[in-house]
């Protein structure tokens, strides 16, 4: 990629899954995502990187989808909602999720879920405090937040429990 | 709001970066985190020719401490810098900045240079860079340079890198005895850009102040470093009497650049700068 | 079986009315498999991109699009002309809002453009950056006009008229006069003012308006995947304004990320996608991006009111005297005007009390600005923030606590029905007993106690009431009678399929709210069976029964009792049936878990999938003489009231930083009483989400609009939505009054914790600022407000762009 150019031929690991396509230099990693694999469970609510609603892991981080170039995850690993749901990865997470409504319309959700699973890999015992200094960079504008960290903690208890 | 076309190359030697700039015919623009870049680019508030990726050059995403110096190359992650126990160690001040820098996701992709070339009035680096007196390293064509923190910054988003140049890092001295750091940073939700902070360090050694920097942030066009304030600290002890000439001193030194924001007059970015002043000051104490 | 069950916890549990399960629908949610507009592909699917006005206020000289024709992708451009031959324009009146008046409105500006950001040219390219792309292209020519920008000066005489035609910039004003006022006035032991501010607000639905029209020429039908909360409502509109049968308009609401009424208004843009589709003959799909969104997606709640109460020594509110003034957009929105929060305004200001004597005028001035139009609460939150800050004021003026300011002066527990001095009909509150239940949940004692002790350190919280009123459950009172085409009844359509399952097809939507979940709860328990045995179909104008969808918190109280209903006619026909076929009586049969019972032993006699066989079947075994039902549809519409309030009071608990102005949300407490619920952990989130988009009211969320009209914040970094850190937890307790004009006894809740988040939020911050004797009324309660009201911050102007151009 050292010649200057419109698009580049990229392959990135998506969900466990190689895939091979030639990309334009400026579509962002979520567009990718979406348009050209079918991916749709990434959401855009606001392409300037500041509703989190694009969260997917790079490399195994969190990154903002929006704020990446599809062509910046050449070689990479990149793992969406829907591979994190296959795999069983935040299965208990989403089943906290659900046990307490801490999601109504959705849209915020992928990203939430997978910004707080980052938290708990480091963190599970994370206090209510901790949790809402993680997720203050995703926005939910039907929850008001409270179930959502009930949830995160709820998760996060468990698992410090099953570690024990 | 979709980005328009642009050429992108990776580059993956310095030498290659400067002769991408030459060749390109209009606009060329470093690419590194991307984190405040491409939210401009989706915007098409930025409209470059070519983007060229820097996060492939060597040696410079490191963080270096040899001798009483500590290094902070341009492309270390946020996350790296947040994490980095020799960051902790040897500059506190940092280590305290850290958590405010946006968010996690952001935190895990943007980059130290990032923050520093784009200089945003209220972000929180540069102001540390500046209490810190540390020096940028800068390379182009014809050679590295070096410019201080302090004459860095120039304007509002503008620093001393010129066209075709690229920043390499920054250097520090790491924190020496007796010294300590506080870092308060006033935003009305956590991860926003300041309204106002401060980034403080000094000496604080039997009771008396030595050598304190108070760089304030958010208050004006640029990191702004409260000379007089530091004056009247200077030599003192923690007195009644002594903060309220640091407090005037503040608002002498900083009345000339504040200016207001969306939400915040030239006034109140004064009175909290004088607020945030005291509570630095105070915390130097306790450090 | 058992319907109206008072507090869910306290009565016996029969089927899952007052059940908080999960939502069964929420799992595809989780796992990203959600299905919203943009998720939805269709072949040869066009994108559009518009060309925006950048001035407030400004002729269309010329617009060139050669070069826009040009670009590469582009299939059409289109400006208004174009639009407009084939979409007819609409002017948002009702019959019912006396003097409401209106100048017509195009999809696509033509000759003029009256808000930034008003759509004048649109692109349909084959992707949306070809689109955008191209729309960079087409030259317009502008001539900027002078921008009407300051509600208070728009009915001088020397403001211009932006519709000469409708001969000045009025275009609503409602008001009421018990009489009495002045004497009142006159004689009051004290009086009590202040005016009030709330800022100008816009939903930000994270998912963005979003809308993919699909017009198949072979066979002139239009198909519509659109982001709203009533499908039903925009087949009519859709099919009124492109000529279009109505049979030949379906309107399909897949998954909506929130809406908060964002999308139950017409938007021009969005009107040209559908004309784009119908000239092309190909789908067409639009999706505001962030930046469109904040100017265009309705704008809402910006008021100034001055008021003032007068109070008798003992506590008694004796009279309440307000002026009120908001400046909506150049038009009045359309299908539902502009003028709902006027008229909410005026029937609720002083509403939890007992006073009768009042004086109100809300009056609507048009601006330059985007247009303006209902958001969760609609006027609730204005009414609310004036009518408990006075409430505040008065109580302090007579030295009485303001707990017990309030519950001296509610509506007597006894007084129901109860008609305000404004008009509206109250069925039956609880107020006193939310009241009492509040107090000892925060433990209010405690919490004084705690207050005057830090007070002591320094240390300056405070605590802040809102009592709320809510009107829920419309009647046609709303819209119908008022001319527009808006249902005031919902359906249901409940069938029994082959296998014992069923199927109910309801008129009310779904968009993360619950109301699917809702609908198989009251569905599943009529009938008897497991709640995983029911499938909901919601959001299709081909496969629901007609209805008014959701807003006005209406959804389960008028569409879970068309539910219950169906579901109780369905559950009556499969037991006649059964009862003919073993000789017996309905009513010594039940139905539990999926077989039909005898009642008394619990003996099995058929199973639902038996009686389905044998009707779908086996008519061979089916009586001469009778004909079974296994599909049902009832509707319910509530017309006994114009509305059926709720009551609710909340509590804030907040420290201010008196050195910087800063607020901290330490907690917020809310006792609600909807009546019965369906599942009271869907209540409970509600009326968390509500309430903490009110808190982001009354601490962050404000339109900024320049003199010159530009909207100086219109992006997510610059206007501030809550996000998590800032915000308090919520502790949600509730009385349950059920209504009597349904089986289910059910009220409405989405909306009241919106309405009163700002009052208890500004009340918390005056009572932690009362040692210095500094009072803050304009949301929101900004850090640099705080300090000018403490006395700061020299008065003086504000920064420029943030003047508040209301």
């Amino acid at each position: 990629m050292t010649t200057a150019r419109d698009s580049f031929d990229i392959t990135v690991t998506v969900n466990g899954v190689p895939v091979s396509r030639r990309v334009e230099a400026r579509q962002h990693l979520t567009d990718f995502l979406r348009e050209e694999l079918g991916l749709t469970g990434s959401h855009l609510g606001c392409e300037h990187g500041v509703c989190g609603a694009c969260t997917v892991r790079v490399n195994g981080e969190i990154v903002r989808g929006c704020l990446m170039l599809a062509l910046q995850a050449d070689g990479a690993r990149v793992e969406t909602i829907e591979g994190l749901s296959q795999s069983g990865a935040i299965a208990d997470l989403q089943r906290a999720f659900h046990e307490r409504n801490a999601l109504q319309c959705g849209f915020c959700t992928p990203g939430m879920l997978i910004a707080a699973a980052e938290l708990l890999e480091s963190r599970p015992g994370a206090t209510r405090e901790e949790i809402r200094t993680h997720l203050a960079g995703n926005y939910c504008r039907c929850t008001g937040y409270h179930a959502i960290v009930d949830a995160v903690e709820a998760a996060g208890r468990e698992r410090v429990r099953r570690q024990a | 709001m979709k980005a328009g076309a642009f050429a992108y190359a990776r580059a993956s030697s310095l030498a290659e970066v400067f002769d991408l700039f030459e060749r390109c015919g209009g606009e060329a623009r470093i690419l590194a985190g991307g984190q405040s870049l491409i939210a401009a680019l989706n915007m098409r508030l930025a409209t470059p020719a070519l983007l060229i990726d820097i996060n492939s050059l060597p040696d410079l995403a490191r963080v270096v401490v040899h001798g009483g110096s500590v290094r902070i190359g341009a492309l270390t992650r946020h996350r790296s810098v947040e994490r980095s126990a020799e960051i902790a160690r040897h500059l506190p001040l940092i280590h305290q900045a850290m958590p405010h820098v946006a968010h996690a996701a952001i935190r895990n992709r943007g980059t130290f240079g990032g923050s520093i070339a784009y200089a945003d009035p209220a972000a929180e680096l540069p102001a540390c860079s500046v209490a810190l007196d540390a020096t940028f390293r800068i390379a182009g064509k014809s050679g590295e340079r070096r410019v201080p923190a302090r004459q860095f910054f120039k304007g509002f988003y503008e620093t001393d890198i010129r066209a075709g140049e690229v920043l390499l890092g920054a250097e520090f001295e790491a924190l020496q005895p007796g010294y300590r750091s506080a870092f308060l940073e006033l935003t009305r939700r956590h991860g926003d850009y300041a309204i106002a902070g401060v980034a403080a360090h000094g000496k604080f050694v039997a009771g008396r102040f030595a050598d304190v920097r108070l760089a304030f942030f958010g208050i004006g066009a640029m990191p702004a470093l409260a000379v007089s304030a530091a004056q009247a600290l200077e030599g003192n002890r923690y007195t009644p009497d002594t903060m309220a000439a640091v407090r005037s001193a503040v608002s002498a030194d900083l009345q000339a650049v504040a200016s207001s924001d969306l939400y915040h007059g030239a006034m109140t970015k004064l009175h909290l700068a004088r607020v945030l002043a005291s509570r630095a000051v105070h915390a130097l104490t306790e450090a | 079986m058992t319907i109206k069950t008072g507090i869910a916890s306290e009565a016996p549990r029969t089927g899952y009315i007052g059940a908080g399960v999960p939502r069964p629908g929420a799992r595809r949610l989780l796992q990203g498999r959600g299905r919203y507009v943009d998720d939805i592909r269709l072949p040869r699917l066009a994108h559009v991109a518009f060309v925006r006005s950048p001035y407030a206020h400004a002729r269309i000289v010329r617009i060139d699009v050669a070069g826009a024709a040009a670009s590469p992708g582009v299939i059409r451009v289109v400006s208004g002309p174009e639009v407009a031959s084939l979409c007819t324009p609409w002017v948002g009146v009702l019959t019912n809002r006396k003097g409401l008046k209106s100048a017509p409105q195009h999809a696509l500006a033509i000759d003029r453009a009256c808000w930034q950001g008003e759509a004048v040219a649109a692109v349909a390219a084959e992707t949306r950056v070809q689109a955008e792309n191209a729309a960079q292209l087409i030259d317009v020519e502008w001539q900027e006009l002078a921008a009407l920008t300051d509600a208070e000066t728009a009915l001088d005489p020397q403001t211009p008229v932006l519709h000469p035609e409708l001969g000045d910039n009025l275009a609503f004003q409602c008001e009421a006069d018990t009489g009495g006022v002045d004497e009142v006035f006159a004689t009051a032991h004290k009086i009590v003012a202040a005016t009030f501010h709330t800022g100008r607000h816009t939903p930000v639905t994270l998912e963005p308006r979003s809308i993919l029209a699909d017009f198949n020429p072979a066979e002139r039908q239009l198909t519509v995947y659109q982001a709203t909360q009533v499908p039903y409502m925009l087949q009519w509109i859709l099919a009124k304004h492109f000529g279009l049968p109505e049979v030949s308009v379906r309107v399909i609401a897949p998954d909506v990320g929130g809406s908060f009424g964002a999308k139950i208004h017409v938007y021009g843009d969005e009107m040209t996608a559908v004309a784009l589709s119908i000239m092309l003959g190909r789908p067409v799909k639009f999706v505001a991006d962030r930046l469109e969104s904040f100017v265009t997606d309705v704008h809402a709640r910006g008021h100034r009111i001055t008021a003032r109460m007068a109070v008798s020594e003992a506590g008694d509110i004796l009279g309440i005297d307000f002026d009120d003034l908001y400046g909506i957009g150049p038009y009045s929105g359309y299908p539902r005007g502009s003028a709902s929060e006027a008229q909410q305004v005026i029937n609720l200001v002083g509403g939890p009390y007992k006073n009768r004597v009042y004086r109100g005028r809300s009056r609507a001035v048009f601006q330059n600005k985007n247009m303006y139009g209902q958001y969760r609460g609609v006027g609730h939150p204005i009414a609310c923030a004036v009518t408990e800050g006075l409430v505040d004021l008065a109580a302090e003026a007579v030295g009485m606590d303001p707990a017990e300011f309030r519950r001296r002066n509610y509506i007597p527990a006894d007084a129901y029905p109860y008609k305000l001095a404004a008009g509206p009909v109250f069925e039956k509150l609880s107020q006193h007993e939310a009241h009492d239940k509040l107090l000892k949940l925060m433990d209010y004692a405690a919490l004084r106690a705690e207050q005057a002790a830090l007070r002591q350190r320094g240390i300056y919280r405070g605590i802040g009431l809102a009592a709320v009123v809510k009107m829920t459950n419309p009647s046609s009172a709303t819209y119908g009678q008022g001319g527009v085409s808006i249902a005031a009844q919902d359906g249901c359509t409940i069938k029994l399929t082959a296998t014992g399952g069923i199927t109910c097809a309801a008129s009310i939507n779904e968009f993360g709210q619950g109301a699917a979940t809702i609908v198989a709860q009251i569905a599943a328990t009529a009938l008897g069976v497991a709640l995983d045995r029911v499938k909901v179909v919601t959001g299709d104008t081909d496969a629901t029964p007609y209805g008014g969808g959701n807003w006005g918190s209406r959804g389960t109280g008028i569409g879970g009792e068309a539910v219950l209903r169906a579901g109780t006619a369905l559950r009556q026909h499969i037991l006649a049936f059964v009862a003919r076929l073993t000789e017996t009586e309905p009513s010594l049969l039940d139905i539990r878990d999926g077989t039909v019972v005898d009642a008394a032993t619990g003996a099995a006699r058929m199973t639902l999938e038996e009686v389905a066989r044998t009707v779908y079947f086996r008519s061979d075994k089916v009586p001469a003489d009778f004909s079974p039902e296994l599909v049902v549809t009832r509707h319910f519409t509530q017309k006994s009231y114009d509305g059926i309030c709720t009551n609710g009071i909340q509590a804030c608990y907040l420290e201010v930083d008196v050195e910087t102005g800063f607020v901290k949300l330490l907690r917020h407490w809310v006792v609600h009483d909807c009546g019965t619920m369906v599942n009271p952990l869907l209540v409970d989130e509600q009326i968390r989400g509500a309430l903490v988009q009110g808190l982001g009211a009354a601490l962050f969320e404000e339109c900024l609009y320049s003199p010159e009209g530009q909207l100086t914040n219109g992006s997510l970094i610059d206007y501030l939505v809550p996000m998590a850190r800032e915000m308090p937890d919520i502790e949600v307790a509730h009385c349950c009054t059920p209504t009597a004009t349904s089986e289910l006894g059910a009220k409405g809740t989405g909306e009241a914790g919106t309405a009163g988040a700002p009052a208890a939020v500004m009340n918390a911050i005056n009572d932690a600022l009362r040692p210095f004797g500094a009072r803050v009324t304009a949301q929101p309660f900004t850090p640099e407000r705080i300090l000018r009201a403490l006395g700061k911050i020299p008065d003086g102007a504000l920064p420029a762009d943030a003047t508040p151009a209301r």
